[in-house]
């Protein structure tokens, strides 16, 4: 266990680590994403764009960020 | 007068669909929409590069307020995966217009009808307007039209094997006797097999590889455009019978 400000969480399958207090959107945008260009599933569970900016992270959240790309 | 279709209240003139996999370049992608007169694209849901978010995305070059983007769930084999990842789609976008497929196996990409009518009812209850590929079993496309789907899309032919149209009874009599528009998705490999599609009286055609993989992708889709219309043109003209015999053109009568 460490005792410090940042989080544990993972994005896209990959670990990392935030600061404390961080609401979804402040993730997004820390990751170089626009949050009106994605969407966000928190624990299996989407997150209402209109809720990005209150939904704040806990530890050993599980996020997928996902947008449109070329398919058929 | 112009020759509309609808699908779940919404009106389109063009009866192509397009995928938006499988080109060059954005550039290239956006130059065969435009080229094809598709109203409609398909799009893929994916994980973002987080490595590097400021590559361009798709949305720079085709624009969702002009061109309607129909999200699918290509890749999912489980009626919760596609569910999942519609559900991403719907907040991604808006909308609940949506291309529902559920593979069987990865070989034939193959649609497994169990699971996809079992996602259909589910996607149905939560309020999403699904336009399902499709096995080309006329009773399976009556269950999914019963199931809520806005649209049947039985295969032509297995995704991207470009054999054309395999099955042409079996997607007359969907035809027949669906209540929904039905577009032939997946197998057309050139135009006269989109012209088939249409004579065969199929509401519309969704491609991706016979156009992307073509090799010019642009002229491909200006065919794919003037197959449609053809297929469409002759289908609502009425072909002539078959005779097994010839008969001719010219009068008999007077002849020197």
């Amino acid at each position: 266990m460490v005792y410090d400000d940042t989080l544990s969480i993972t994005v896209n399958g990959e670990h990392r680590r935030i600061v404390k207090g961080m609401t979804v959107a402040e993730l997004a945008l820390e990751l170089g994403l626009e949050p009106t260009r994605v969407a966000v599933e928190r624990n299996m569970e989407v997150v209402p764009r209109s809720t990005l900016g209150e939904v704040r992270i806990e530890d050993g959240d599980d996020f997928e960020i996902v947008t449109f790309v070329g398919g058929g | 007068m112009t020759d509309q279709w609808q699908v779940a209240g919404r009106n389109f003139t063009s009866r192509l669909i397009i995928g938006t996999g499988k080109y060059k370049s954005f550039e290239q992608n956006a130059a065969a929409v435009e080229a094809s007169g598709a109203e409609i694209v398909t799009v893929a849901v994916r994980r973002v590069n987080i490595a590097d978010p400021k590559q361009p995305m798709l949305t720079d070059f085709i624009d969702p307020r002009k061109i309607t983007y129909l999200p699918n769930t290509a890749g999912c084999f489980t009626a919760e995966d596609a569910i999942r990842t519609l559900r991403l789609a719907r907040e991604a976008g808006g909308w609940t217009l949506v291309k529902l497929e559920v593979l069987g196996e990865a070989k034939t990409l193959y649609p497994d009808m169990i699971e996809t009518l079992r996602a259909t009812e589910i996607l149905a209850t939560e309020g999403f307007e699904p336009m399902v590929y499709c096995a080309d079993d006329p009773i399976a496309a009556k269950k999914l039209e019963d199931a809520g789907a806005v649209a049947i899309m039985p295969l032509g032919a297995p995704i991207g094997s470009g054999l054309g149209l395999q099955n042409q009874v079996m997607i007359r009599l969907i035809v027949e006797n669906a209540g929904v528009p039905v577009l032939v998705d997946a197998g057309v490999g050139t135009a006269s097999d989109a012209a088939v599609a249409m004579e065969l009286g199929c509401d519309g055609v969704l491609m991706n590889t016979a156009i992307a993989e073509a090799k010019d992708p642009i002229l491909m889709a200006r065919a794919m455009k003037a197959a449609v219309e053809s297929g469409r043109l002759a289908y609502r003209a009425g072909r002539m019978g078959k005779r097994l015999y010839a008969d001719p053109s010219s009068p008999l009568a007077g002849l020197i």
